[in-house]
């Protein structure tokens, strides 16, 4: 297994060196609270390129907000606790700096926007100073210089009539163009990689399917990488290149988004994508849901995770953490599944998602 | 043919607002329920569905119209009817973190509405409780811990469970699972479904997310701005929505299979979705129809049967 | 690579556990337990809260205790400074201090505490009605409490002296009603916050009526507001009744109160500072011990800071 690893690693490190943008290498997040410590992250590893959306998909409390926001470090130091890990971007690992350094690359390099537009714009501020107020300090640039920039970025996230936009305050502001606006803050200077923590989760539908499509085309447009997180694997299918799937502080399948859609292989994934209603199927066909609850990271099992769910669960998987598996036909060689099925002593599980898509195209 | 169980004519509710203006949450709504079905309540925010809903269950007073259940009128009920009527219609609330009482065990949130229409006492009330608790997939181990301690889905199942406690015969599901992960509303939906069948519900789902909403509901109604723009059966919408704000609504939706929501043409609505406070004479979806012409600007169309069991508001689609 | 010597039999499928899956497996903590828990680890809360049961202790045991009572006269032994038979020394007519101030202990907390019973008892059923029913009933209610502020509290003292002796009456009528309405303010805005949430509408929708929503909803999730402001009002109660008899518009000669021996106190302050000194001091860390557990009691009760 792990040779297998290694020989992955160099493969990444001599194929694709210039387009890597981020690294991180097994980040692991605790809180200490007073009931003992949580785990919350426990050994994560991705990669992303310049340009490329990185889709982090998991239930609520799997881990997928603390590791982006660890990746910003704007997690509070108490409680909170990086236990090890490494954040390279573009070849300087991140925790290793300090609160004054990170200052410099957030809103810089790495911005981030988050699901509730409502209370991440400043109310007492004009929608415009905001946007400015990244591009003072990050470009220098004079007020007057400032202020026609702030104009271009309302324009570019599609806000009708930017002039006098700029000039109003969030309670003037719809929830959608709220989501925009922040949008722009964002993506102001220009950054290398905007990191997106479930966006559109607040919105409405219809609101939804624009800001996604802003999203993909600002990316086409300015070359900024983008890390998506959510529970939806529906709003992840237009626009991911890459996908993470997560659960209880661990990735258990990470692919590309052909590779997780059309190839998964760990029957958490299998569960996300049976559950997942679908308007191009008939109503009669039933909704297969997760049964139970994620365990509480405070006493994180100690082997997999998702034993006490899964109905291929096997002796093993309560008592070791399953290793991770390179999995055959990928598009890069680069998808990896969390799972004791894929072992060579594991005896062979149907695959309920060919086993759909067989019912579907009969 | 079942008999129908709510009648909902001509519903209105506004609400007065400062500045002298009027919010139509609700502007002249009609419908009906049948004993037995799913009807379900979909639109985006401001559409006037959750208003809809806490009007039938009286949390809010209509202002006008009327609201039949059985043969009751509900508007007009004395206060002593009011609460025979709260053990009929129970609702289902969105937030899992607000709808419950930070301050009570489960036990006793469950067993509220026993208490206040003293169905049982003692150890009956405490079995009860219990049978309801696993009826929904929790346990008695479960009965003592407060609401916290728990994670969304088994706080929905506790309201649920508090919900069933006083054996109502009509659920209004508010939204019910928008607060929950994609993998735990199905877990949910497939909860209220298998209790649906098992104890003889009839239910009004009101929620935002129409592909979840086709799985569970046996009819459809699509809200917008305090009017119904098209009402039929849940396969006939999906296989035939004639109503330009159906059609943009299911557009808008993800589809989970990369290939096909790469490759699908998109209806893209622009602006934003209106407040009620300013409804525009005519038809209320002049401002982002594809389809508009002056008619739907002067004249607000009735909603009517284009074909059997399927009704439209729209003065663009034509009965064949 | 193989570290580990796993088997066939290591493989055999078992299948899901659902039971353990919904398992709790933290300890419950009730609200209660889990205030506590938080107040125990805020040094500063817990040695003020020592201080106010030591202090509390003393007023109902020390009078009963001290060799000398209270009002006992000795013109051997005016004037005294502390020392070993006085422990706060004497006053201008012999007696001894320290048998003084607890007894004056005694007459201030009880006023004090009293007060705030009331206060807290009006003041919550008053917000609680304001905030619930809203409208025109709460505009109404709020006004009144506002013309009952307009009047200070020295003008109410001075209005009820008209028609009551000087004593503890009097002065316990006054704090009582110029106290309750911050109460009230804080109950009702909490009220108004909450009754908007859903789990007060989904009791109304089971059928409750007004007093159990109040009673079993509203209060219940309003009390850490309740304490907080409970405990910074005794230490204002004690406050005023030592300024009112400071003043000489409290509790008379020869009983004796905080404020009436900081009075006395006062009179001699060149020639023998200790007979104000002492009480002064009583006075003060009385008052401050009560701020910092109210303070160390603010985060302990916050629902967004639960352990």
């Amino acid at each position: 297994m792990s040779e297998n690893k290694n020989k992955n690693e160099n493969k990444n490190i001599t194929a694709k060196e210039e387009d890597l943008l981020l690294r991180v290498k097994n980040l692991q997040v605790s809180f200490d609270t007073y009931g003992g410590e949580v785990k919350a992250v426990r050994g994560v590893n991705f990669e992303l390129d310049k340009g490329e959306t990185l889709a982090v998909v998991g239930e609520s409390g799997c881990g997928k907000s603390v590791t982006a926001q660890s990746i910003m470090q704007l997690i509070p130091m108490p409680p909170g606790r990086i236990k090890s890990g490494e954040v390279w971007l573009d070849g300087r690992d991140l925790l290793q700096y300090s609160d004054k350094e990170m200052e410099k690359v957030r809103g810089k390099e790495i911005s981030m926007i988050f699901q509730d537009p409502m209370t991440s714009l400043n109310p007492t501020m004009k929608v415009g100073k905001q946007i400015m107020e990244a591009l003072i300090k990050h470009q220098n640039m004079s007020k007057t210089e400032a202020k026609e920039k702030a104009v271009e970025m309302l324009k570019l996230v599609g806000i009708p009539n930017p002039e006098s936009r700029v000039e109003q305050y969030a309670h003037e502001y719809s929830g959608g163009m709220r989501q925009r606006a922040m949008i722009a803050i964002a993506l102001s200077c220009n950054p290398k990689l905007l990191i997106a923590d479930e966006p559109t989760t607040a919105l409405d539908v219809t609101i939804q399917a624009q800001i996604m499509d802003l999203m993909a085309d600002l990316q086409k447009k300015l070359d900024t990488a983008i890390i998506l997180i959510t529970h939806d694997l529906g709003v992840v299918a237009d626009v991911a290149h890459k996908i993470a799937v997560m659960y209880a502080g661990v990735i258990i399948e990470y692919g590309t988004y052909k590779d997780i859609f059309y190839n998964p292989k760990h029957p958490y994934t299998w569960g996300l994508l049976l559950s997942v209603p679908r308007l191009d199927v008939s109503k009669d066909l039933r909704l297969v849901p997760i049964e139970g609850t994620p365990p509480d990271l405070i006493a994180p099992p100690k082997g997999c995770p998702f034993a006490d769910r899964c109905d291929n669960a096997m002796k093993i998987c309560r008592e070791k953490m399953p290793e991770e598996i390179q999995v055959e036909g990928s598009n890069n060689g680069e998808h990896f599944a969390r799972c004791w099925l894929y072992h060579d002593l594991a005896p062979n599980v149907e695959n309920p998602i060919e086993k759909r898509r067989g019912n579907l195209n009969e | 043919m079942s008999e129908t169980l709510v009648s909902i004519r001509n519903l209105k509710k506004y609400f007065n607002v400062r500045g002298g203006k009027t919010l139509k949450a609700v502007d002249d709504i009609s419908f009906d329920i049948k004993k037995g079905e799913t009807l379900g309540l979909v639109g985006e925010s401001g559409c006037g569905k959750s208003t809809t809903g806490r009007t039938i269950v009286r949390l809010y007073e209509a202002t006008g119209g009327d609201i039949i259940y059985k043969d009751m009128n509900i508007n007009k009920l004395s206060k002593k009817e009011l609460k025979n009527y709260t053990r009929h219609a129970q609702m289902i609330f969105q937030d899992p973190y607000a709808s419950l009482n930070p301050r009570m065990t489960v036990t006793d949130i469950v067993g509220e509405g026993i208490d206040i229409h003293n169905l049982y006492k003692g150890m009956e009330r405490q079995k009860r409780i219990y049978e309801i608790l696993e009826l929904v997939g929790l346990s008695r181990e479960h009965a003592n811990r407060f609401p916290h301690e728990f994670s969304g889905g088994q706080r929905q199942r506790i309201g649920i469970a508090r919900a069933l406690a006083i054996e109502p015969d009509f659920i209004v599901a508010d939204e019910p699972i928008s607060a929950l992960d994609v993998s735990i509303q199905a877990q949910v939906v497939n909860l209220l479904k298998d209790l649906q069948d098992e104890l003889d519900l009839t239910y009004l789902f009101i929620a935002h997310d129409l592909s979840m909403v086709k799985h569970i509901s046996d009819r459809v109604a699509v809200m917008y701005l305090g009017a119904i723009m098209e009402l039929t059966g849940s396969n006939e919408l999906y296989d035939n929505p004639l109503h330009p704000y159906t059609k943009a609504l299911m557009s808008a939706v993800p589809i989970p299979d990369p290939d096909k929501s790469r490759s699908k043409k998109r209806i893209i609505l622009e602006g934003d979705v209106p407040s009620p406070i300013d409804v525009p004479t005519g038809c209320k979806f002049q401002g982002r129809c594809p389809l508009v012409e002056d008619i739907c600007r002067v004249e607000e169309p009735a909603l009517r049967e284009v074909l059997p069991g399927h009704e439209v508001a729209c003065h663009m689609v034509k009965k064949p | 690579m193989a570290d580990m010597n796993l088997r066939k039999e290591d493989f055999e499928v078992v299948g899901k556990d659902l039971k353990s899956s919904e398992e709790i497996v933290r300890k419950s903590l009730t609200y209660w337990q889990d205030a506590w828990m938080r107040l125990k680890s805020n040094r500063v809360a817990l040695v003020a809260l020592s201080i106010i049961i030591l202090m509390v202790g003393m007023a109902v045991f020390a009078p009963m205790m001290t060799e000398y009572s209270y009002d006992e006269q000795n013109y051997d032994v005016i004037s005294q400074p502390p020392n070993s038979e006085h422990w706060f020394g004497t006053d201008e007519l012999g007696r001894d201090l320290f048998a003084r101030s607890w007894q004056g202990a005694r007459t201030s907390l009880f006023v004090a505490f009293v007060a705030t019973i009331i206060n807290v008892t009006i003041g919550v059923i008053y917000g609680g009605i304001s905030g619930y029913f809203g409208g025109k009933t709460d505009i109404v209610m709020m006004r009144i409490i506002e013309i009952i502020y307009s009047i200070p509290r020295l003008l109410w003292v001075i209005l009820l002296l008209v028609v009551m002796k000087p004593g503890i009456k009097p002065i316990i009528i006054a704090i009582a009603i110029t106290g309750w309405g911050g109460m009230a303010r804080v109950v009702r805005g909490q009220v108004l916050q909450l009754k908007q949430m859903e789990f007060v509408l989904a009791a109304k929708t089971l059928g409750a009526d007004t007093g159990r929503i109040l009673l079993k909803h509203l209060i219940p999730n309003t009390m850490g507001p309740i304490i907080i402001n409970l405990t910074f009002q005794v230490p204002s109660a004690v406050f005023t009744e030592a300024f009112l008899s400071y003043l000489g518009l409290g509790i008379p000669a020869p009983a004796a109160s905080w404020g009436s021996l900081a009075q006395s106190g006062t009179k001699m302050i060149l020639l023998y500072p200790h007979m104000l000194l002492f009480p002064a001091a009583l006075i003060s860390i009385f008052m401050l011990a009560f701020n910092l557990l109210g303070d160390g009691l603010r985060d302990a009760l916050d629902p967004r800071l639960r352990a």
